[in-house]
């Protein structure tokens, strides 16, 4: 399954987002290691934090997310990936199903869910040393959701990559799969729990 | 009296010790016995109006239960309440058919003369308000349970009136009528409910003499009993269909030293109101045949299992089996057989259709949360308390008294082949004639239309919920096991109707209903009930057609249960036989983006907290 694409396929153009994440799959995408330099022979990156621009210089082959959807940049994010690329995976559990962010969804029997998350996070929990009290409220940061939400209840998704993170492996292999156009899934094997 | 209405209304019912000793000779009452949980727990929870944590404590250490076994049973039943009800309990019965007869009017008539909304009990502990599932009257609908006693047909002037009456201290009962304790109690239940019999058939419902199929079963051996009753070809009348013969000899076959025969009259499926007609008009019938049964397969006890919802035929049960023990029909030597030993309890349900399953029936009649039992071993063979058990429907117990008393060609020779015998059709919704027709098997949907005056019928469940909804084009299907399998609801839609509605309805049933053991029923009709949703908001893709298949077939074939592998059902034949409906109702979505996805409800518990708009999604706004 590790056999190079074949030479002559056009380049493809790639960009890369992560939304509510912890960038681990972001460094899972880094631990594809020196076959990096045999990715970079057959893609282009576009927009990307790998590249640090941050709008789409033009319309691309593949958008990758990681992680779910937050708050409402991240929304305004996902939907501009998804004018703007034409086949869009979600990598890793959170872009999948929301992942750790996604457990204050948990917080349901309450009349005000969202605000006693904030104030737990900020304000209440036994190891806040917040000395200004308040939660933060600067007109720069983006409102957040009132629960996490998996990218496929905001946009279409076309492929979904599991695992927490992916390994570097999973991750060349099925993008070395996609851009040859051999893609057929993943083996039974390979989706399980560890 | 009064020191209950006391307790009724404060927050934390605090039982005093004279509350402590009257909950503990309840308890002493069923023999401080685990088994009996569930009928310690009504009868605290009628007269205290809750199970209160305090009564828990009380019933765990008589019972030698820890205090959470017990709440995992209260807290099961939706009859049974943690918080206080009121002392007038008015359940409206929130069927379909009910909806589409003008509930939703009843219900605010309701509300606005008792000054609470459906849902809440009022301050002063009076009254309580709230829907239930169907309570089996749906051919006199809308209908509702005011404690023990049922109101059918309701009108907004009759809610008015009923709830003023109530209001101005009359009893549940005087609702009925002035002199309804001087009435017998058969003809109590037919003051409250007509039974609507359109049709009797030669079987049930037409002449049927005294206790002529038991007088025959204790002049034969038992195999011979098990013998006629698989030659008859009888099949179960509850839905699934099992041959009852072989059932009783499964039962008969095992050597255990005891054996239980168990009625289910537990009919939950809405539409279905068929048993609640033979209890009220042939229980004797009934009672005979579970004779017949236990004289088969050598049970000495047996328990009759009524649903919550038909606590009103309870005396008129009760005594039907005083009478029938009185007359040495049951009891010890019956009708003058030495050792041939049997005798019947009552086992009231509490409002849980799941116990309508065989295994959640008899874990309910273990004092046990309704959940069904894991298969096999099957209870044939380790039912009751373990031990080999005999669990049939109402309807499958009278024909096998008819069958007893006439023979088994008698009635093999009635019906189609593969469904013999006779069927009663519980008929409601949209027809001129709802009601009972006891009719041979065989039957096509158009001519039981004809019958019931329901020939502009758009659409018919068959089976309930988790049969079958055809379409005009199958209307020339037939009533059989083999074509259209139905425990007995047949429901009629005319073209008015909204089918997505009510596949809406009937998921949010299922969801319900779900016991919550497995997670493919609970979680899964969860999702199948939103997906509908979304389909009636026409926020729908094209795919989710395929989700709906998927997820439904993934449902059916994990869950534990017969409710998780047919509540996905009501999806699955409407879009089998109603396809428009759901493909009008979808369309691609725009740029490939979710159009379910609502960004502005999403951010708005947000905007709230942070007192300022959005940046991004609010930009034509100045701040």
């Amino acid at each position: 399954m590790t056999e190079p694409a074949p030479p002559e396929l056009p380049r493809a153009r790639i960009a890369t987002a992560s939304l509510a994440g912890c960038f681990g799959c972001h460094m899972a995408i880094l631990d594809i290691d020196e076959r990096l330099i045999e990715l970079m022979n057959l893609v282009d990156v576009d927009r990307s934090p790998l590249t640090d621009k941050k709008r789409f210089t033009q319309r691309c082959d593949i958008g990758i997310i990681e992680g779910g959807c937050c708050n409402e940049e991240n929304v305004h994010v996902l939907h501009d990936f998804r004018r703007n690329c034409d086949v869009l995976i979600a990598l890793g559990q959170c872009a999948i199903m929301g992942g750790l962010p996604a457990m204050r969804n948990a917080i349901m029997h309450s009349d005000a869910p969202l605000r006693e998350c904030l104030v737990e996070a900020y304000i209440s929990g036994p190891y806040i040393r917040n000395t200004t009290h308040n939660i933060p409220n600067d007109p720069a940061l983006p409102l957040l959701l009132d629960e996490v939400y998996p990218c496929s209840q905001v946009v279409e998704i076309d492929y979904q990559i599991p695992g927490c993170a992916p390994s570097g492996d999973i991750i060349f292999d099925t993008l070395g799969a996609l851009l040859s156009g051999r893609f057929r899934g993943f083996e039974r094997d390979m989706i399980r729990f560890d | 009296m009064i020191e209950n209405s006391n307790q009724i209304g404060s927050d934390s019912p605090v039982v005093s010790s004279r509350g402590a000793e009257d909950i503990a000779a309840i308890c002493n009452k069923y023999g401080n016995d685990k088994h009996r949980m569930l009928d310690i727990l009504i009868e605290v929870q009628d007269r205290w109006r809750c199970i209160s944590p305090a009564s828990m404590d009380v019933i765990a250490s008589q019972t030698d239960l820890t205090r959470i076994e017990v709440e995992g049973v209260a807290s099961f039943y939706s009859f049974l309440s943690l918080t206080p009800k009121g002392r007038v309990t008015i359940r409206l019965c929130d069927d379909i058919v009910d909806r589409f007869c003008g509930l939703e009017e009843v219900a605010t008539a309701f509300e606005e003369v008792l000054g609470i909304k459906m849902g809440q009990t009022s301050n002063d502990g009076a009254f309580s308000l709230e829907y239930t599932p169907c309570i089996g009257m749906c051919d006199q609908a809308p209908a509702a349970m005011v404690n023990d006693i049922v109101l059918t047909r309701l009108t907004p002037d009759k809610a008015r009136a009923a709830a003023h009456d109530l209001k101005s201290g009359q009893r549940p009962e005087s609702l009925i009528s002035d002199r309804f304790g001087s009435f017998s109690a058969h003809q109590q239940a037919l003051r409250m409910v007509d039974n609507n019999i359109r049709h009797a058939g030669e079987v049930l419902l037409g002449p049927v003499p005294n206790d002529a199929g038991l007088a025959n079963a204790v002049g034969i051996t038992p195999t011979q009993i098990v013998n006629t009753v698989e030659d008859s070809q009888l099949r179960g009348c509850g839905g699934a269909g099992f041959t009852a013969g072989r059932k009783w000899r499964f039962a008969a076959s095992d050597p255990a030293e005891k054996h239980f025969v168990l009625c289910n009259a537990d009919e939950g499926e809405p539409g279905t109101f068929k048993d609640r007609v033979l209890l009220t008009e042939r229980p004797h019938l009934l009672i005979e045949g579970m004779t017949i049964c236990a004289r088969a397969i050598g049970a000495q006890q047996g328990i009759l299992y009524l649903r919550g919802e038909y606590v009103y035929l309870r005396d008129l049960l009760e005594q039907v089996l005083d009478d029938r023990r009185r007359r040495g029909l049951l009891g010890t030597d019956i009708m003058g057989v030495k050792r041939f030993n049997f005798d019947i309890r009552i086992q009231m349900g509490a409002g849980a259709y799941v116990c309508g399953e065989e295994g959640a029936l008899i874990s309910s009649c273990e004092g046990l949360p309704g959940e069904p039992k894991t298969r096999p071993p099957f209870p044939v063979n380790r039912g009751y308390l373990g031990y080999p058990t005999v669990v049939n429907n109402v309807e499958t117990f009278c024909h096998a008294a008819r069958i007893l008393d006439r023979g088994a060609d008698w009635f093999r020779a009635m019906g189609a082949e593969g469904s013999h015998g006779t069927k009663l059709f519980s008929v409601c919704g949209d027809c001129l004639n709802p009601g009972i027709y006891e009719l041979p098997y065989g039957h096509t949907v158009w001519e039981l239309l004809e019958m019931v005056s329901g020939q502009d019928a758009a659409a018919v469940q068959v089976g309930g919920p988790s049969g079958t909804m055809i379409a005009r084009d199958s209307f020339h299907r037939r009533l059989t096991f083999d074509d259209l399998a139905t425990g007995g609801a047949i429901i009629v839609f005319n073209g008015q109707r909204n089918i997505l509605e009510i596949v809406e309805y009937y998921m949010s049933f299922f969801v319900h209903e779900s016991c919550g053991y497995c997670t493919p029923c609970r979680v899964g009709n969860v999702f199948l009930q939103k997906a509908i949703q979304k389909f009636r908001q026409g926020l729908a893709n094209p795919e989710d057609i395929e989700y709906l298949k998927d997820l439904s077939g993934t449902i059916i074939e994990t869950s534990r249960c017969g409710l998780g592998m047919t509540s996905p059902n009501p999806i699955l034949s409407t879009l089998q036989n109603f396809p428009l409906v759901y493909s009008t109702m979808t369309k691609p979505s725009k740029n490939r983006i979710r159009d379910t996805f609502d960004i502005q409800s999403a951010i708005d518990g947000a905007r709230k907290i942070a007192k300022r708009r959005s940046h991004i999604f609010d930009r034509d706004f100045t701040q």
